[in-house]
């Protein structure tokens, strides 16, 4: 699942193969502002065919949180 | 005769009125249905059931208070579940309690604008994470002649008007590059249940005041909603479209 969320980011931010996921920080990196983070949750919606929580988005302030919280969201159904 | 067959259209106050008139002709025109009131109930889902008999369209019964911001979660998610997609949004339910200056209380402040603005953005923004999936929707928010114009006693529902058409420009502006449109529609005087309580010499003065010389009827809205939901307007944004038949105030 973690390949499919990095390969969403890669789409929504143009990051490259091979990128520090460690950099992966909201209002941080190059691209991921409150804008991106919408078209972010759009993409990881459609993705993973879901639909997030307010406060899951919200906290989705990095990589690593997004992979966490996901996670939680598909094991829920 | 315009077409919104394989639309998914969500109708927020749709059990009277102008929303339940929406109702009715998006779903002849062939629209699947996210339905919302604020109270459920044998009415609400009898309403539903009648457009599946007579136009044969899916419709979703919704209810809830439009003013909490779960309810605009909840219509966002009925439409996910059952269609997997929402093309069209109409903001609809409102409040109407007037109040001259000097006898306006806290809980009609808040409660107006919690129905009457708070719903508008709390719709949009989910409403518009579901429409960005496909990269197109239109948002309908209804808004009134008193939100453009003012008028005696209509301080809040007045400034709450307005703050709809803010909410609309705004958000027409954020929603562009994504292919979803953000549309206010303002009636003028329209025959509904709000204006039903107004005196009679009132009523008259407010009827000299329109230069077609009639009420509005809740389809003159219904049909500008249906234009603005169909492919007819596929580049009309941020627009506020008076329907008032001419009336000034």
């Amino acid at each position: 699942m973690k390949q499919h969320i990095l390969d969403v980011f890669r789409d929504v931010f143009s990051a490259p193969t091979g990128v520090d996921t460690n950099k992966l920080i909201y209002n941080d990196y190059p691209g991921w502002d409150s804008v991106g983070h919408m078209t972010l949750v759009a993409a990881l919606e459609e993705k993973f065919d879901c639909m997030l929580e307010m406060d899951d988005i919200l906290d989705m302030s990095s990589y690593a949180k997004v992979c966490e919280i996901m996670s939680r969201v598909i094991a829920d159904g | 005769m315009v077409d919104l067959s394989g639309k998914i259209a969500a109708i927020t106050g749709a059990s009277r009125g102008i929303g339940w008139t929406t109702a009715q002709t998006f779903a002849k025109a062939g629209a699947s249905l996210v339905l919302n009131a604020r109270r459920g109930g044998e009415v609400f889902e009898a309403r539903c059931q009648e457009l599946r008999d007579k136009y044969g369209v899916a419709v979703v019964a919704c209810p809830g208070d439009v003013g909490d911001p779960m309810t605009a979660q909840a219509i966002a998610k009925a439409a996910f579940s059952e269609f997997r997609a929402l093309d069209v949004m109409v903001n609809n339910a409102g409040v109407l309690n007037d109040g001259l200056i000097g006898m306006i209380s806290e809980e009609q402040v808040r409660s107006t604008m919690a129905t009457n603005l708070e719903a508008v953005i709390w719709c949009t923004q989910a409403a518009g994470r579901l429409m960005k999936r496909r990269k197109q929707g239109s948002i309908i928010n209804l808004t009134s002649i008193i939100g453009t114009n003012g008028n005696v006693g209509q301080v809040v529902y007045g400034a709450s008007k307005a703050g709809v058409i803010g909410a609309t420009l705004s958000a027409a502006k954020e929603l562009a590059d994504s292919n979803i449109r953000v549309n206010a529609i303002a009636p003028g005087y329209i025959e509904t249940d709000m204006i039903r309580a107004i005196p009679e010499a009132t009523h008259q003065e407010r009827l000299n005041s329109i230069g077609m010389g009639r009420v509005g009827t809740p389809q003159d809205i219904a049909n500008t909603a249906l234009f603005l939901a169909s492919d007819l307007s596929t580049y009309v944004t941020g627009q506020v479209i008076g329907i008032d038949g001419g009336m000034l105030i």
